[in-house]
């Protein structure tokens, strides 16, 4: 068995003389739930790619389970699950439509994969819904939908980029809980946020400050190590230098 | 403190996809001269149907509005002039550089940038390092502030910023607030949506908004001191199993994750022989490791308490 979910060691993205990621080592535990934070332009985005299979790292290793970012990016596209606040499902398919979509882009087999149709239109309210065109509903409803297709394939772990962005605060806490859900049946989660209070839902963080890990550790121990009573301020004080 | 209403709104309704989409449910309410004004709630509350409305680029079902004394139907010409408008989606031309980008806007509303740099010149400060790449190759936080001073670079009456802080991470959005205070020192009123609840205090009034109707217009002082119930905090690290045994205790109205901390209120003000017995059970299961505090609510908490009571009033109507 696998102790970490990742395993990055001094990865390094750069275009021409930009250093987009400095040389970041860092592990998420299998299960986790990893808060993966920063200012916009820190890297974020960058890392996530190299870690997605999406973009070849310049120098450094990184492994997703056992697989590692170079040689084995088409497995790791199957292993894993992403989301984004951008593009998560096709607006001009149906609810049933995207399900049996992303079901069958990862292989799964037509009986198994319309029993987890009914258990996800059940889990998520949906039944009346499902022969509704996506765009029709409302962006909560929609992240919860695209975020359950997204682990459908139960991978091993799932990149949640900005999942919450604009949802309204009642949603916002039921798509957690859709979270702390797929983290107790062993899914790793990796997901970024500019919500300072869902950092604290993560059981770690790290934050990212021009393209080096400024810090890493549970929420509590941020704020005690920071001296501070919120995230925020740890944020504030990590990505302005204070 | 003077409350002259620059801009009144007068039962406001506009639908889409021909009535099936009930984007704004006849909504009034006015803003003062020289008033931040935010109208706070999630995607899909209606907010840019109403900034397009009154930036005079779509027109409502029903309804009508006055900027700054004039018609908004019969004098759409007039308040163009005196507006400054940033849309929710970058708009400005990307294969322009920053430089002709501010130029361009500058020109079409007959000024220039010498003219009103002294509105723009903090922010631009900051931009004019890149004052030759082209704005569609800036950072996102760059792209914001470029935004801004095209929207301001005519010197507005009222300035109109819809959404300009989504996906903006905590410290840039600090700042851009910052921006804004500055701005209304200056005289410029301005009406500004965000989804983030937290910016609310930092504006003078807010209509906190949700599937096209207004559920509350106040100083955000006076919203979380209206709200109706005594509000409980408890801080744990086992947050979901507090979570699911308050969620099966009876008389609990509400309870949710707050940051570290589990908010949690009762049906009834009369609770005190509940506190006590929570308090008891919760000790007995060895599930907290604080205490219970009575807490100050926040604009989200009041948010959240007005959407439940929605709810339940839908389950109880329907």
């Amino acid at each position: 068995m696998d102790e970490f979910a990742i395993k990055a060691q001094n990865l390094t993205k750069k275009f021409g003389n930009f250093i987009a990621v400095n040389s970041i080592s860092f592990e998420v535990k299998k299960g986790e739930i990893f808060g993966f934070l920063g200012a916009n332009g820190a890297g974020k985005t960058t890392a996530m790619k190299m870690l997605c299979g999406l973009s070849i790292p310049t120098s450094g290793t990184a492994k997703i389970g056992e697989l590692d970012v170079y040689t084995q990016k088409d497995k790791i596209k199957s292993r894993i699950g992403y989301m984004s606040q951008k593009f998560s499902l096709y607006d001009d398919l149906t609810v049933l439509e995207n399900i049996m979509f992303f079901g069958g882009i990862y292989g799964l087999r037509r009986s198994l994969l319309q029993e987890k149709c009914k258990n996800l239109l059940n889990r998520l309210n949906l039944n009346r819904q499902r022969n509704h065109l996506v765009h029709s509903l409302p962006l909560g409803w929609k992240q919860k939908l695209a975020f359950s297709v997204a682990v459908i394939h139960d991978p091993t772990i799932v990149f949640l980029d900005e999942p919450t962005g604009g949802v309204d605060p009642l949603v916002r806490r039921q798509f957690w809980d859709l979270i702390y859900e797929a983290s107790d049946r062993g899914i790793t989660i990796f997901v970024t946020t500019h919500y300072m209070d869902e950092a604290e839902y993560c059981n770690r963080i790290s934050i990212m400050v021009n393209g080096r890990i400024g810090a890493l550790d549970t929420p509590h121990n941020l704020k005690v190590e920071y001296g501070v009573t919120s995230m925020n301020d740890v944020f504030y004080q990590l990505a302005r230098g204070k | 403190m003077m409350t002259e209403p620059i801009i009144t709104v007068e039962k406001l309704s506009r639908t889409f996809q021909k009535g099936k989409v009930k984007a704004v449910k006849n909504i009034s309410f006015s803003i003062n001269k020289n008033e931040i004004f935010g109208l706070i709630g999630p995607d899909g509350a209606g907010k840019t149907s109403i900034f397009r409305i009154l930036t005079t680029l779509l027109l409502p079902d029903t309804g009508f509005a006055h900027i700054a004394g004039y018609d908004m139907v019969k004098e759409y010409k007039k308040i163009r002039q005196i507006i400054g408008y940033m849309p929710g989606k970058f708009s400005l031309y990307q294969d322009l550089t920053v430089e002709e980008n501010l130029h361009f806007f500058a020109s079409i509303y007959g000024t220039n940038i010498d003219e009103n740099y002294h509105l723009i010149e903090d922010i631009y400060n900051q931009l004019s390092p890149f004052k030759d790449r082209k704005a569609g190759n800036l950072s996102g936080g760059m792209k914001q502030k470029l935004a801004l001073s095209c929207a301001l670079i005519h010197n507005p009456t009222i300035m109109f910023l819809d959404e300009p802080t989504t996906g903006v991470d905590p410290v840039s959005r600090k700042e851009f607030w910052v921006m804004l205070s500055k701005l209304k020192r200056k005289g410029i009123t301005i009406l500004v949506s965000t989804p983030y609840m937290d910016e609310a205090s930092l504006c003078d009034r807010v209509a906190l908004i949700q599937d096209g109707n207004i559920l509350s217009i106040d100083q955000p002082g006076n919203i979380t001191k209206q709200f109706p119930r005594s509000l409980y905090s408890i801080r744990s690290n086992q947050k979901g199993r507090i979570i699911n045994y308050l969620r099966m205790f009876k008389g609990i109205y509400n309870c949710y994750v707050y940051g570290e901390n589990i908010h949690f209120n009762f049906e009834k003000e009369d609770h005190r022989e509940m506190l006590v017995k929570l308090k008891k059970n919760l000790q007995h299961k060895n599930l907290f490791d604080d205490t219970i505090r009575i807490v100050e609510p926040s604009i989200e908490d009041c948010f959240i308490e007005m959407l439940s009571g929605r709810k339940s009033n839908a389950i109880e109507n329907g």
